[in-house]
């Protein structure tokens, strides 16, 4: 684990104070359920109410069975009856409060993650290519879940929960204020029992949430390997390396389950003393009349109460430990939600015109993914429209980061990047990134058809225009071979790709999207060379009044440009044309005789 | 769920015995409790002695402290089989995935083995302590109260007989139909799982593209679905609490009219219809947690079935029963006759009829259009997948009469993706070799030419490799990758298109490193550049899986169309320049 992977970790431990925060901010995403929330409150005030009456019904018609020959029929009858309706009034109520907590919970857990996902698309760039997707899942997916349990358990347990204590409360007055006083007495017991197991088994969840984060964490990077780690015959190793951490879950899991299944049986330990201390107190009462009249049915009664009263107690103690998990992911999402967002669009952001005329310009541009370590020092260069722009240079000269800050996925540290003569921070970034195409290295497909990845770019293509587009990228060949061609659903774990052909749709991508100017990482160099000289030829066609920058890593692409940026550390050293630069006789010239010059040699061979 | 229970619990039978059953101690207590209160009353309260009163609190007061004992003991027995199977179940899972080969991989995808070695598993550890600590209490106080009420009044029992019944009926039509939902519930998940995945790797392509708002509505779609499913699940399960109020309470109205009748013809006393109502509580009480455990066993059923399938997956490529060969000195290192090959559930086949023959030390090139086969081709030496037809010899034994492990330290593959895993660079490169020597690994990085970066690195071997290697550039992971292979001695050494991200300078020099390798072990090289595969001793042409020449550079110029073309095309784009 790397230490700032630690860092992260350590601040999922819930902090008392912030628990309040948390939950506000929890009853902000709840407010626009606010019906569901009246429902739910109404149904368990109702429901709970019912209920209790319950028992003082029972309680009477046990009075009205006094012994053989006396028993008051009409009474008992009355009884049995109001007993039966108020049954179901109570399962009515019951089942409204748990449809509607349901579907408060859920439905603000979906809210949180709608709210948490469209978040990622708001961050800055480096946020996402700092945090694992790894993290991102399990805040959006697990740590959501937790939070709607919680809700649930919450809203159904502590809800009724507290209707249930203060209305046995009353209704225990009602039937004797003295006995009442005995039950209120000796429950304080029970709960001050609770609330030290839940106290004190926190502390130990915490740890195990900590743990169970690091065992997802590790799973989720080695079985995303798992095919090169089981060709390397590392099994071993990482049975040994997940076992560690599977065997620390173990103690701490163990540790924490044990605590906190103590909390129900500690507090029906105390509810047992409890009611056998109302057993007698009211069986004392009927006998010797003091300090009140109380009867048998009153015995029953209060009985009744009396685990009815101390349960929520019971419950709420129990409900606890989830809301404590819930609490800890609901931090965790609060910290991607409350994550720092790239700067929005300047208020006067204004927007390239349809077409851009696609001139670009680097001026005096620095540049550090960490600003104390930069990694482009004062670049400048100048694409006028329509120019074909190669930059070459060693791995790790800052070809790349070209792109990012092209694009916008980064800002500048000094200097300005231009297009169309306007600053990209002055222009609204949907504007800037339309008139770009864009082809990576890294080929992305989102789980959609084909059809639909092609027109990523369009949504409104028509089917002719997609295909057309394919044809033009050399990629209907393989797509028609497809087994439902166009419709065929690719990404995820579905149909499997080779990186030529996902390459291949991403060109496909951009040439139907038609921009202004085209952003290209060699892209083409996993695709074979016989299909590149096809594509080589439609991007020809297409970059024809178009500028282009290209991360080159083939002659031919250089032997194209019209310009070639030689870069090396950060720094352009050279600019010129192929002839221009070779007949300079410095880097590029350098690097032409290490990389190409044999290449073109080969080639010439097969003259 | 059987299969799991079969395998896992065993080394915990005691706890799984001996839990329940100090649970059963409690419940006999709670059982007791409504009999100790009818004497009270009967034989106290209206007899008017106080002394059966204060022995009456005495015996409640007693078995609260014994029941609370024995429950300490069934809990910790609960937590230490509950976890204990869970991390058995979890180092199970992980070994299985180590023998899975890529067909296995691929089928599953890494999502769902993911939330199936964490989700799924915490879901059958809350299912076993709940086993423990429930399965035997709630039942046994349910059918304890039934036969306590039976033996006060047969009559009066019998509604105890027709409320439980009713009761299972209402809990068994809620199940049955939930089940689907909660499945459906855990399918949604992963699907949200997957596109935040999706998303993250993403990021430059959707916001140049500005999709935001798109992957904005396939995001609310994919959450509004787990929600509906949720609600459906939760709407069916809310049934089951008023239910139970409805039916316990209406069976308690007929306790008190049939009662009634009782009590007039003296054949009970008041005290005793009190204990009737008391088991009739506990009934109602006991059926609650019933239907709460009846959900986690539903969940847990559902995510057994998930785990059971990952357990019960029968490795395509396995060396059971396979011991160590000696390999025969001189002859060929790789030898395919014949070898056709499929991808599982894949129409075409990738591979058609190839034979081949790679000599110690020598070299041999393989290019070919996207979808040829090169990779297939290369994916059968190491065995990640097995040929369908055909036999593929490494060392003179064909690769299925070696051990896995001995097959791979012959071979050493270097995959078309680079991956690392975080940890150290020296851990990332010692895959092969366990105990390589900083000696070994730097010259392994030397031939890889990755040994002046990692130079640059202020911790050199020990620099840390961030998850999935995301703090190196793709060119410096291919070049790890590369050296990890090269740590390790083998005979042959295969590499899938493995310098793609490489500049000419460097691919070039690693080539010429490739080919002064201490040992010389025999390569094979897969690429779709002429100039990588034009200095190999042979250079074999694949079209659709079927091999379109096979010879050296100059001879395939001058026989083979299809290499002609490619070398053409080639120059034919300088040309153009």
């Amino acid at each position: 684990m790397t230490p700032r992977e630690t860092d992260q970790r350590d601040e999922i431990v819930p902090r008392g104070p912030r628990t309040g925060a948390i939950v506000r901010r929890l009853l902000r995403y709840a407010r626009p359920h606010a019906g569901l929330v009246t429902l739910t409150a109404l149904c368990a005030l109702a429901g709970v109410g019912l209920s209790l009456w319950v028992p003082v019904l029972i309680g009477d018609a046990v009075d009205a069975l006094v012994g053989a020959g006396d028993v008051d029929w009409e009474f008992l009858a009355w009884s049995v009856r109001t007993i039966a309706l108020v049954a179901l009034g109570v399962a009515a109520f019951q089942w409204a409060q748990g449809y509607a907590s349901n579907r408060l919970s859920y439905e603000t857990v979906r809210d949180l993650r709608n709210a948490a996902y469209d978040k990622l698309h708001r961050l800055p760039v480096s946020y996402l290519d700092t945090h694992g997707a790894g993290d991102l899942i399990s805040r959006i997916v697990n740590d959501a879940d937790a939070v709607g349990d919680g809700i649930l358990q919450g809203v159904q347990q502590l809800l009724t929960g507290i209707v249930t204590i203060v209305g046995t409360l009353l209704f225990m007055l009602t039937v004797s204020p003295e006995m009442t006083v005995v039950v209120v007495l000796l429950t304080p017991i029970s709960m001050l029992g609770a609330w030290a197991i839940a106290h004190f088994s926190q502390k130990t969840f915490a740890a195990q949430q900590q743990i169970q984060g690091r065992l997802s964490a590790y799973t989720e990077e080695h079985v995303g390997v798992q095919r090169l780690l089981n060709l390397y015959g590392r099994q071993v190793e990482e049975r040994d390396g997940f076992g560690a951490i599977n065997g620390e879950l173990y103690q701490v899991g163990e540790r924490a389950q044990f605590i906190g299944s103590l909390t129900n049986p500690g507090t029906r330990f105390v509810n047992n003393l409890v009611y056998a201390g109302v057993a007698a107190a009211g069986c004392c009462c009927v006998v010797t009349g003091i300090p009140g009249t109380l009867t048998v049915g009153g015995v029953q009664s209060f009985l009744s109460y009396a685990t009815q009263y101390t349960k929520p107690f019971n419950e709420i103690s129990g409900v606890l430990a989830q809301v404590q998990t819930a609490l800890a992911g609901a931090e965790r999402l609060f910290g991607l939600i409350d994550a720092p967002e790239q700067e929005p669009d300047a208020p006067d952001a204004r927007a390239l015109p349809e077409q851009a005329r696609g001139e670009v310009a680097f001026r005096g541009v620095t540049f550090g993914y960490d600003p104390k370590k930069p990694v482009l020092h004062n670049v400048s260069w100048h694409a006028s429209p329509g120019e074909r722009i190669a930059v070459v240079g060693p791995t790790g000269c800052g070809k790349t980061t070209l792109i990012n800050l092209l694009l916008r996925f980064y800002d500048v540290d000094e200097g300005a990047v231009l297009v169309d003569g306007a600053d990209v921070r002055s222009l609204k970034r949907a504007s800037l990134r339309g008139a770009f195409g864009m082809v990576l290295q890294d080929t992305w497909l989102f789980e959609g058809t084909v059809r639909e990845n092609i027109a990523y770019g369009c949504p409104a293509a028509t089917d002719e225009q997609v295909q057309e587009a394919a044809r033009r990228a050399f990629a209907d060949g393989f797509i028609e071979q497809l087994p439902n061609g166009y419709d065929t659903v690719i990404g995820g774990a579905s149909t499997q790709l080779s990186q030529g052909q996902c390459q291949l749709l991403c060109i496909a991508r951009v040439m139907l999207r038609d921009p202004s100017v085209l952003v290209l990482d060699e892209a083409t160099s996993s695709i074979d060379t016989r299909t590149e000289v096809l594509v080589q030829a439609a991007f020809d066609a297409m970059v024809a009044g178009r500028t282009s920058i290209i991360v080159a890593h083939r002659l031919s692409t250089i032997r194209h440009a019209t310009r070639i940026l030689a870069m090396k550390d950060g720094h352009i050293v050279e600019q010129g044309t192929h002839e221009e630069l070779l007949a300079a006789g410095g880097l590029y010239a350098q690097l032409y005789r290490a990389q190409w010059a044999q290449e073109e040699a080969e080639s010439s061979a097969t003259e | 769920m059987e299969e799991l229970a079969r395998r896992f619990f065993p080394p915990y039978r005691r706890y799984l015995i001996w839990g329940p059953v100090t649970k059963c101690l409690e419940v006999g207590f709670d059982l007791l409790t409504p009999l100790v209160i009818a004497w009270m009353i009967d034989s106290g309260v209206n007899a008017g002695d106080t002394d059966v009163i204060w022995q009456g609190v005495g015996l409640l007061a007693g078995m609260a402290f014994l029941g609370f004992g024995v429950t300490l003991i069934c809990q910790k027995m609960a937590s230490l089989a509950s976890q204990g199977v869970g991390t058995d179940i979890r180092a199970a899972l992980i070994e299985k995935m180590g023998t899975f080969s890529a067909a296995e991989l691929d089928r599953f995808g890494a999502p769902t083995l993911v939330t199936r070695t964490t989700n799924d598993v915490n879901q059958l550890q809350l299912a076993i302590s709940m086993l423990i600590r429930q399965l035997i209490r709630w039942p046994a106080l349910a059918v304890g109260s039934v036969v306590c009420a039976l033996a006060i009044d047969v009559p009066l029992g019998l509604v105890f007989c027709v409320c439980l019944p009713v009761l299972a009926a209402v809990f068994y039509l809620v199940m049955s139909r939930s089940v689907p939902f909660f499945a459906g519930m855990q399918a949604k998940l992963d699907a949200i799982g997957r596109l935040v995945r999706e998303t993250a790797s993403g990021v430059r392509p959707i916001r140049a593209f500005n999709r935001e708002a798109f992957q904005e509505a396939r995001f609310r779609e994919a959450s509004q679905e787990q929600a509906d499913m949720a609600v459906g699940a939760g709407r069916l399960t809310a049934l089951l609490s008023p239910a139970t109020f409805l039916v316990m309470n209406v069976g308690i109205a007929c306790v008190l009219w049939l009662g009634g009748g009782s009590v007039t013809a003296g054949r009970l006393e008041q005290g005793q219809v009190m204990a009737l109502i008391g088991y009739m509580n506990q009934l109602l009480v006991s059926i609650a947690y019933i239907a709460n455990l009846v959900v986690i066993f539903t969940r847990a059923a559902a995510s057994a079935e998930r785990v059971e399938e990952v357990l019960a997956c029968e490795p395509t490529v396995t060396d059971a029963g396979v011991c160590e060969q000696p390999t025969e000195t001189g002859a060929p290192v790789l030898e395919m006759e014949r070898v056709s090959f499929s991808f599982p559930n894949a129409g075409r086949p990738a591979l058609m009829d190839v034979s081949l023959v790679l000599e110690p030390g020598q070299s041999l090139g393989v290019i070919g259009g996207t979808g040829s086969g090169k990779s297939a081709l290369a994916s059968l030496v190491p065995r990640l997948y097995d040929a369908t037809e055909g036999s593929v010899r490494v060392a003179g034994r064909d690769v299925r009469d070696l051990p896995l492990s001995q097959l791979r330290r012959l071979v050493a593959f270097v995959p078309q993706r680079a991956e690392l895993v975080s940890g150290t660079v020296r851990d990332n490169l010692r895959w092969r070799g366990e105990d390589a020597t900083d000696d070994e690994l730097w010259a392994a990085l030397e031939a890889a030419q990755a040994a002046d970066f990692v130079r640059r690195l202020p911790e050199g071997l020990d620099a840390p490799v961030e998850p999935n290697g995301r703090n190196f550039s793709g060119g410096q992971r291919q070049r790890l990758t590369v050296a990890r292979a090269l740590v390790e001695p083998s005979a042959l050494v295969v590499l899938d298109d493995s310098a793609s991200a490489l500049d000419y300078a460097t691919d070039a020099a690693l080539r010429r490193a490739l080919a002064h390798l201490p040992g010389s072990p025999a390569r094979l090289v897969i690429s779709q550049r002429i100039s990588t595969v034009s200095s190999c001793d042979q250079v074999l042409v694949l079209d659709q899986g079927q091999v379109m020449g096979l010879g050296t550079h100059d001879e395939l110029l001058a026989g083979c169309p299809l290499y002609r073309e490619i070398a053409d095309s080639q120059l034919r784009q300088e040309e153009a320049a």
